[in-house]
C-alpha cells in the first residue's frame, strides 16, 4: 500500500495541516517509507480474532450526569491568543 | 549515616531518612539541587526552571517537619516531565503550538506529589508531544546525556521521549523525575543514561492532566537512581482518579516494603524472539548475565515465546499515530496555543496554526493517523493493528502461565550520538522494539542499569511483570540491581 501525491494533499486537508507544494513529495515519499515497513502486519493471520478495544479488563465507569465544575470563563479564555469579553476570537464566519 | 559531601548525591530514599531525621532541612537539600541545576544548563535538560517555587515548598517542608507533620516525600525536590500540567507554571510538551501554554489546573499525577510533600524544581524537556526516542524533536532543542563514551567527547542523546527527566536524574539534578511512557518513553531513556525507569500497568496513574498523545498506550511513571527511589515514588503518583476513567480502582501496595523479598522460587521467563539481528553482542551477553544473576539469587529461569513480538512496532505505528492524530486535532489557534498571523479565514487560521506551530516528527504522525483511520483504509491498517494487539497480549497471557515475569534487554544498544539516526525514521523507531510490546498489551515494566559497554556507556535490562504486580516486577528489578553492582555515574563534564 502507498500513497500518491493527491492523497497526501487530501490528508493534509482532513487534518488540517497546511503542506506547502515543495513539501508534498518529500512527505510522500516519508509516508511510503513507513507504510512499507508497517505493511508486514498483512502477513498475521487474524481469522476470529476480535481488535483490542481496553488493554484492562474492566467495565467502564459511569458517573452521575451533573455539573461538577465550570462557569469560569475568565479561567478558560486566559491562554486564548485572541479573545473578546470572555469569547474566542476567530476570522468570520458567516458572509 | 554521615552526611555525603554533596546532598545531590543522596537517593531518594537517603534523603528522605535524612531530612526526617532532621540531619538535612529541605532548604539545604533544595539550594543544593537548585545549583545543580543552574549548573547544569549545557544539559538543557529544563525547559522550566521554578527555583522559587521549589524554595517556598522546602520552607514549607520544613515547617512542617519542625511541627512533627511531614507527610512521605516532605522536602524532597522532584523534576516533573513538560507533559504534565501544572498550575500557573508554563507547560509545552516539547512543542511551539503550547510553548505559552499556562495551565490552570493540576495534573492529578504531580498533585499526588506535592500532597505527599515533594518540591518542584522545574519541567524537564522532552520529545514534542513524546513522539521521539532520543530528545531531538524538542522545540527547544535536544538534551544532552551527561554520559560521555570514554575517551570522548561527543554528546550523545539521552533517549526520550523523557529525555530531560532521565538526564536530571542521571546528572544529579534531582533526585527523582516523572516520565511518560507510550512506546518505551520511560525505559528507553532510562536504560541509556544509567538510571531506573518504570512503566507501571496502564490505569495504575492517572492520565488526567497529561497532554494526551495516545490513549491507550499513555501511563505516567517514576524515573530514579535507585530501584528503591522509583518504588516509593510510585505509591504516591498512583490513584484511582473519577476524572480518568481508565484509571482502576485496586489497591496500591507499599512497594517499598516487599523490595528486599528476593526472587527465591520466582520463575523468570526468557521470551527467545527478544534475541534480534545485528544486535550488538553486549547486549545479548548482558541479557544472558541478567538471567545469571536470578538463576544465582533462586530463580528459575523458563524460556518462553511471544510469536507475535516482531509485529509489535509496526502495530504501534498504526495505533499510536491514529489516537494522535485525533488527540491533536484540538490545537486551533483559537482556545489555546499558537495562532498563525495572517489568515484568510477560519479553516485558513486552522491549517497554518498547525503548521506552524507542530514540529516535523508530529506532522508526520498526525497524517499517518489521518489516513489509517480515513475511509476505506480503516480495516486495513486500524482494525488490523488493533486485531494483532490483541494477539501480542494473548502472548503475554500465555507466557505468564508458565512464568511470573519477564527478563529482556532494555534497548538495542547505548545511547547515540546527536543526529546520527534523524534522517531514518524506521531506524530511529527501532529503539523502542523490546519496550513497546509492553505499552500494546498494558503491562507494567521497569528498566534497571546492569551494565557498561566497553566504551562506558550504560545498558539497562528490562524486567515485565503481570498487570498489577508491579510489586513482583520492583523485587526482581532489585534483585538484578543488587547483582550488578552499578556504581557508575557520569562524570560532571558540564561543570566547568
Amino acid at each position: 500500500m502507498s500513497v500518491d501525491k493527491d492523497t497526501v494533499r487530501r490528508i493534509a486537508k482532513l487534518a488540517r495541516l497546511a503542506l506547502e507544494e515543495e513539501r508534498v513529495e518529500p512527505m510522500m515519499n516519508e509516508l511510503n517509507q513507513i507504510f512499507a515497513w508497517v505493511q508486514q502486519l498483512q502477513e498475521v493471520d487474524i481469522a476470529g480474532v476480535a481488535p483490542m478495544t481496553s488493554v484492562v479488563e474492566q467495565k467502564l465507569k459511569l458517573r452521575e450526569d451533573k455539573v461538577t465544575e465550570g462557569g469560569d470563563a475568565k479561567a478558560i479564555t486566559a491562554n486564548a491568543p485572541l479573545s473578546e469579553d470572555h469569547f474566542f476570537v476567530v476570522p468570520k464566519v458567516v458572509e | 549515616m554521615s552526611l555525603p559531601a554533596e546532598p545531590t548525591s543522596f537517593s531518594l530514599a537517603e534523603a528522605r531518612d535524612a531530612v526526617t531525621a532532621k540531619r538535612i532541612s529541605s532548604k539545604e537539600l533544595t539550594d543544593a539541587f537548585v545549583r545543580a541545576v543552574e549548573e547544569a544548563r549545557p544539559l538543557n535538560a529544563f525547559v522550566t526552571e521554578t527555583p522559587e517555587r521549589a524554595l517556598a515548598m522546602a520552607e514549607d517542608s520544613d515547617r512542617r517537619i519542625a511541627k512533627g507533620e511531614g507527610r512521605p516525600l516532605e522536602g524532597l525536590p522532584l523534576a516533573i516531565k513538560d507533559l504534565f500540567c501544572t498550575k500557573g507554571v508554563r507547560t509545552t510538551a516539547g512543542s511551539r503550538i503550547l510553548s505559552n501554554f499556562i495551565p490552570p489546573y493540576e495534573s492529578t499525577v504531580s498533585q499526588n506529589l506535592w500532597d505527599a510533600g515533594a518540591v518542584m524544581l522545574g519541567k524537564t524537556n522532552m520529545d514534542e508531544f513524546a513522539m521521539g526516542s532520543s530528545n531531538e524533536t524538542s522545540h527547544f532543542k535536544p538534551v544532552i546525556n551527561p554520559w560521555r563514551a570514554t575517551n570522548s567527547n561527543q554528546s550523545l542523546v539521552p533517549g526520550g521521549s523523557s529525555g530531560g527527566s532521565a538526564t536530571a536524574v542521571s546528572g544529579f539534578l534531582c533526585l527523582g523525575a516523572t516520565g511518560t511512557d507510550t512506546g518505551g518513553s520511560i525505559r528507553q531513556p532510562a536504560a541509556v543514561t544509567g538510571t531506573v525507569g518504570i512503566k507501571p500497568t496502564y490505569g495504575r496513574c492517572s492520565r488526567w492532566g497529561i497532554v494526551a498523545f495516545a490513549s491507550s498506550l499513555d501511563q505516567a511513571g517514576p524515573m530514579t537512581r535507585r530501584v528503591r527511589d522509583a518504588a516509593i515514588l510510585l505509591k504516591h503518583m498512583a490513584s484511582v482518579d473519577p476524572k480518568d476513567s481508565t484509571s482502576v480502582d485496586v489497591p496500591v501496595p507499599d512497594y517499598e516494603a516487599t523490595l528486599e523479598d528476593g526472587v527465591k522460587g520466582l520463575r523468570v521467563g526468557i521470551p527467545k524472539e527478544y534475541r534480534i539481528d545485528g544486535a550488538p553482542p553486549e547486549i545479548d551477553a548482558l541479557w544472558a548475565k541478567g538471567a545469571e544473576w536470578l538463576k544465582d539469587a533462586g530463580a528459575e529461569i523458563v524460556e518462553v515465546s511471544l510469536p507475535h513480538t516482531k509485529y509489535a512496532l509496526p502495530a504501534y505505528y498504526i495505533v499510536a499515530p491514529a489516537e494522535a492524530s485525533s488527540n491533536l486535532a484540538r490545537y486551533d489557534g483559537v482556545r489555546y496555543g499558537h495562532r498563525a498571523a495572517g489568515a484568510k479565514d477560519i479553516v485558513d487560521l486552522y491549517e497554518k496554526s498547525r503548521a506552524e506551530g507542530f514540529g516535523a516528527e508530529v506532522r508526520r504522525r498526525i497524517l499517518i493517523g489521518t489516513y489509517v483511520l480515513s475511509a476505506g483504509y480503516y480495516d486495513a491498517f486500524y482494525a488490523q493493528a488493533q486485531k494483532v494487539r490483541s494477539l501480542i497480549l494473548r502472548d503475554f497471557t500465555e507466557a505468564f502461565k508458565k512464568c511470573d515475569v519477564l527478563l529482556t534487554p532494555a534497548t538495542p544498544g547505548p545511547a547515540f550520538a546527536l543526529g546520527s539516526k534523524s534522517d531514518d525514521p524506521v531506524a530511529m523507531y527501532l529503539n523502542d522494539v523490546f519496550t513497546v510490546t509492553v505499552n500494546l498489551a498494558g503491562l507494567p515494566g521497569i528498566a534497571v542499569p546492569a551494565g557498561l559497554t566497553s566504551d562506558g556507556l550504560p545498558l539497562g535490562l528490562q524486567v515485565i511483570g503481570q498487570a498489577f504486580d508491579e510489586a513482583t516486577v520492583f523485587k526482581v528489578g532489585r534483585a538484578i540491581e543488587q547483582a550488578a553492582g552499578f556504581t557508575a555515574t557520569p562524570a560532571k563534564w558540564w561543570r566547568v
